[in-house]
């Protein structure tokens, strides 16, 4: 049971609370207030109302988005079209309006489409009170150790055909993933070169799938690539059975929804 | 509602049809809508009460277990609980939904105390000041459990051995008329049929549970009010029937209550069930003060009485030309827990065999299993949709085996005016047959000229309208030791006030009676009142003496009998 | 456990109620405050009954904290229309947009935030709009002509 709340005005008061223990950090509010509503959450409630959590700067390498920025101010940005794609497939306007950049990178499967893609893309993370960036990927591989992510900051790829993302859902125009595959295939002339492929749902958490990146590395992304890309769609993964598909099934479908990922990439 | 959504094909049956008609076909507005679209219509939980107090079950985690014991002096302490209910504070804590129409026995508790059945199971209410603190103190009871072995599907619950989910119904069956473990339906002689057929065709289908899924959660609250009376506003599809066994649980004549219903977020059938008005008002007696009880999402999926699991077997007789001369239905309804509607559900749906179809010879065993799944209960046709869709997967598969355009296969087979059902009734106002046509025509399936010009109304009757020459019966699956004259009553009319299910000695199962040989009846002409002609029992089934009344509660009812609902199209 | 008094604007006046430590806005709207128009559905993001405007943005009540609304604007159905029905409350009515009524408060306050965002909003835009909310009666068809509708015949209040 909640027995208190508390806000702070800056992301660094906000994080020595939290390093207390027996607290909850409380963001958009999508994940938590479930839990919250639920009783499943610490007694101790944590937020801040620090304005620098709300912001986007984009310079013409990158875009710096703030842990708070929502879906919906995602999709009011012009200097965030990469991640528009991605961010109107996260749940229905309510949702959009609330949930942040932040909460995704924590959300347990099935959530976390937006994670995904910034895992592809090699966002790195600033964390409060610390002074250099973390990637993304070191985040993810240890994220139930506590810590307040202040700022993501997303490298712009170059081009139209540097970066997808495919969101499988059963439920149309709304529903959980139940697998999410995002690209990200930089070329050097003709030739990929620092590809990243990232997919949730094929993981508890969002991952890279090595060996689709060592068969697309250095390659040109043409009819043999790719299925050589597709026959190692699945290895090396243990995909998750739940309510939404089984472990058979994700490794059975991935590599026909990484194709047609590649196959649109592909195209001129 | 748009009209274009509707096409009207007035052209079918028109000289039978009063087309003067004043408001089918008119946009009409319904009474109801301003309150739903200004937010005011008033569904149960909008209605304030000064110092409400909320109500939350502690649950069972298993599917099975024996309760050693529940201690709740952990939950009492927690800040903010008012107070904790267990099964001794309910006046009569053993009811089977169908009680009120004399329908099956006592077999489930409000709040378990010996023993759970099904994950989730209640066990305990906690009442508190705010919902987080009666979910906290929710979590604070603590029941020592042993867990059982469970059984999660029909065909393995009636297997000998299985775990037994209630003592009385030790086969995991629910006895029907007091005499099958089974409801039967004989109509001629399948297996002879069958033997004559040119393709025996066979098929398994099973649906599985279905979750109403309202909107709006089921829920009641209750508040003392001064005139010596409960108010209750609640959720409930079924206002009397929960006022009645709210009546029959609390043991407070219904003159006590007064139910205020009619406002409902979704139904579906979810919510006939009745659970949370007893525990309620049994909150607002005990305190004092206004309760409120409802499911939270969570509950509403996992608690919830679904449509529940069904299983059929099905296998037809088909000669080359089409015709299915037999069909042999084996079918599983899933009770999960407890009865609430299933008994009633396969009644339903063995008057709707073997589907809009003229077939001379049917028979189905249809079984009502128990096992320690969620109970299940009414939704939208239960009893029906799960059997039809067999039915129809059945055609489609039939159809293909002796080489016919599926609807061209229906509109053989199909109903026709002056037939005669395996229920022994007349077929009137059929249908079938023009649908059909009507779907072969926006679906762009070409149709033979004789399927274009049959007629519901004609090829009917006469040879058709006969019972067949003779009609194979047999004992199996008779039991004994229940009464007859109810439904499946056993030797006392409920459970002892404040005890679980004790039942007197356990019936005789005859689970080998199906060695016994089948007998033939002859035929009778069909009665136009359309009473099915009665075979003489094997063996008089023991009449229970006259049941004494239990201490109090609703007086004993005299069994009713379901009428039949018939087709209205032609006056 | 202290609660926290919180002053806001619902539907154009200034209220003030007290929150409990965690509570949601769905609950401190309905029993703070008095509003029953938002209602409880799943209490996990999944249905929109609860949805109302937060600064003109749609959000769902039950995952909104009470205290975040401090200061802030609220609107829900029960400031929609005023002597005479809201185009959308009177377009509903017309389509037979609400069976149970139960997800309709939602649903127009879904409607709400699209048309005044987008007054002429395509047919995708509208499914899109209300992809958040869950109705379980009518099909959704309904909804979507009578929110078209609404938008065709232009009037704003």
């Amino acid at each position: 049971m909640i027995t208190a709340v508390e806000t702070y005005r800056s992301a660094e008061e906000a994080a020595r609370a939290l390093g207390g223990g027996g607290a909850i950090y409380l963001a958009g509010g999508t994940l938590v207030m479930a839990e919250v509503n639920a009783n499943r959450t610490p007694p101790r409630l944590v937020r801040t109302v620090d304005p620098g959590l709300r912001q986007i700067v984009a310079s013409s390498e990158t875009i710096r988005l703030g842990a708070g920025v929502t879906m919906a101010q995602i999709l009011a940005s012009r200097d965030c079209a990469v991640l528009h794609d991605v961010a109107r497939q996260i749940g229905g306007p309510q949702v959009r309006s609330m949930a942040t950049v932040g909460g995704n990178l924590f959300a347990r499967h099935p959530y976390g489409d937006l994670a995904v893609a910034l895992l592809a893309l090699g966002a790195r993370v600033a964390l409060a009170g610390q002074t250099s960036l973390r990637s993304l990927a070191d985040l993810l591989r240890d994220r139930e150790r506590p810590a307040l992510v202040t700022q993501i900051e997303v490298p712009r790829p170059r081009g139209d055909r540097a970066f997808g993302f495919v969101k499988i859902a059963r439920i149309h125009p709304r529903g959980a993933s139940l697998l999410s595959i995002a690209a990200f295939l930089p070329r050097e002339g003709s030739r990929m070169r620092g590809v990243r492929i990232a997919y949730g749902g094929m993981a508890d958490r969002p991952i890279q799938a090595a060996a689709v990146e060592r068969a697309l590395e250095g390659a040109v992304l043409d009819e043999g690539t790719i299925a050589r890309a597709v026959a190692v769609a699945a290895q090396g993964l243990e995909p998750p059975t739940d309510s939404l598909a089984s472990a058979w099934y994700r490794r059975e479908v991935v590599g026909v929804h990484l194709r047609r990922l590649l196959e649109r990439l592909s195209r001129p | 509602m748009s009209d274009s959504m509707i096409e009207f094909r007035k052209d079918l049956f028109a000289d039978e049809r009063d087309d003067r008609l004043t408001v089918i076909g008119k946009p009409v507005r319904r009474q109801d809508i301003l309150g739903h679209v200004t937010g005011r219509s008033p569904f149960f939980d909008d209605h304030l009460f000064e110092g409400l107090l909320h109500l939350r079950c502690a649950r069972s985690p298993h599917h099975h277990a024996r309760i050693r014991r529940i201690d709740v002096t952990e939950a009492e302490r927690s800040p903010g609980v008012v107070r904790v209910l267990t099964g001794r504070d309910v006046p009569c804590n053993l009811n089977t939904l169908l009680s009120l129409l004399d329908f099956g026995i006592d077999d489930e508790p409000v709040l378990s105390g010996e023993r759970v059945r099904y994950m989730g199971e209640p066990v305990a209410a906690v009442i508190a000041e705010s919902e987080a603190a009666a979910r906290e103190g929710a979590a604070k009871v603590r029941v020592d459990y042993e867990p059982l072995p469970h059984v999660l599907d029909v065909e393995e619950a009636i297997k000998p051995g299985a775990p037994v989910v209630l003592d009385i119904y030790p086969g995991n069956r629910f006895i029907c008329h007091g005499k099958y473990d089974h409801q039967k339906l004989r109509f001629g002689d399948v297996e002879a049929a069958l033997r004559t057929a040119d393709y025996v065709v066979e098929g398994r289908y099973q649906m599985s549970p279905i979750e109403q899924a309202p909107i709006e959660t089921c829920g009641a609250i209750a508040a003392p009010e001064t005139n010596d009376r409960y108010v209750c506003y609640t959720s409930t599809q079924a206002l009397f029937f929960s006022l009645a066994t709210t009546s029959k649980v609390l043991r407070l004549p219904s003159s006590r209550l007064h139910f205020i219903g009619g406002t409902v977020g979704g139904g579906f059938g979810g919510k006939v069930d009745s659970i949370h008005e007893p525990l309620a008002i049994l909150g607002a007696m005990l305190t004092g003060r206004p309760v409120k009880y409802a499911w939270d999402r969570e509950e509403e999926m996992q608690v919830g009485g679904p449509r529940g699991a069904e299983r059929w077997y099905i296998t037809d007789g088909v000669m080359r030309d089409g015709r299915i001369v037999a069909r042999k239905f084996v079918g599983y309804f899933d009770s999960g827990a407890y009865t609430r509607l299933t008994s009633y559900a396969i009644m339903k749906a063995v008057g709707h065999l073997p589907g809009p179809y003229t077939i001379p010879n049917v028979y189905a065993d249809v079984y009502c299993v128990f096992t320690n799944r969620t109970p299940a209960t009414a939704m939208r046709g239960f009893g029906i949709t799960g059997v039809d869709f067999a039915i129809e997967a059945h055609m489609d598969k039939v159809a293909e085996v002796v080489g016919m355009n599926p609807i061209e296969f229906r509109i053989l087979n199909s109903y026709r005016d002056g037939d005669m059902k395996a229920h022994r009734r007349i077929a009137k106002n059929c249908a079938l047959i023009e649908c059909c046509q009507v779907v072969a025509e926006k679906a762009g399936v070409a149709l033979s000229p004789e399927a274009k010009r049959a007629s519901s109304r004609q090829g009917g009757g006469g040879e058709r309208a006969q019972l067949p020459p003779r009609t194979a019966l047999d004992e199996k699956g008779r039991v004994e030791g229940f009464a007859a004259h109810g439904y499946a009553r056993k030797g006392h009319r409920r459970g002892a006030p404040d005890t679980p299910v004790r039942p007197s000695p356990e019936p005789a199962f005859a689970r080998t009676s199906s060695a016994l040989p089948a007998r033939d009846i002859a035929s009778k002409p069909p009665s136009t009142a359309g009473a099915p002609p009665q075979p003489a029992p094997a063996r008089a089934a023991p009449s229970q003496p006259p049941l004494p009344s239990p201490p109090s509660g609703p007086a004993p009812r005299a069994p009713i009998r379901f009428s039949s609902i018939s087709g209205l199209r032609r006056r | 456990m202290p609660k926290k008094p919180i002053t806001f604007v619902l539907n154009g006046a200034e209220r003030a109620a007290f929150a409990d430590p965690g509570q949601n806005l769905l609950d401190f709207l309905r029993r703070g405050v008095g509003d029953l128009t938002p209602k409880y559905g799943c209490g996990q993001g999944g249905c929109g009954a609860c949805t109302v405007l937060l600064d003109g943005e749609p959000v769902l009540a039950c995952l909104t904290l009470a205290e975040a609304v401090e200061g802030r604007r609220v609107d829900t159905v029960a400031g929609l229309g005023g002597p005479a029905p809201h185009p959308l409350q009177e377009a509903f009515m017309a389509h037979f947009a609400a069976q149970c009524g139960y997800c309709t408060p939602g649903m127009l306050m879904s409607a709400k935030a699209l048309l005044d965002r987008n007054p002429r909003p395509t047919r995708e835009e509208v499914i899109e709009a209300i992809s958040g909310n869950l109705c379980r009666c009518t099909g959704y068809e309904p909804i979507i002509a009578a929110i078209l509708s609404a938008a065709a015949s232009g009037a704003r209040p």
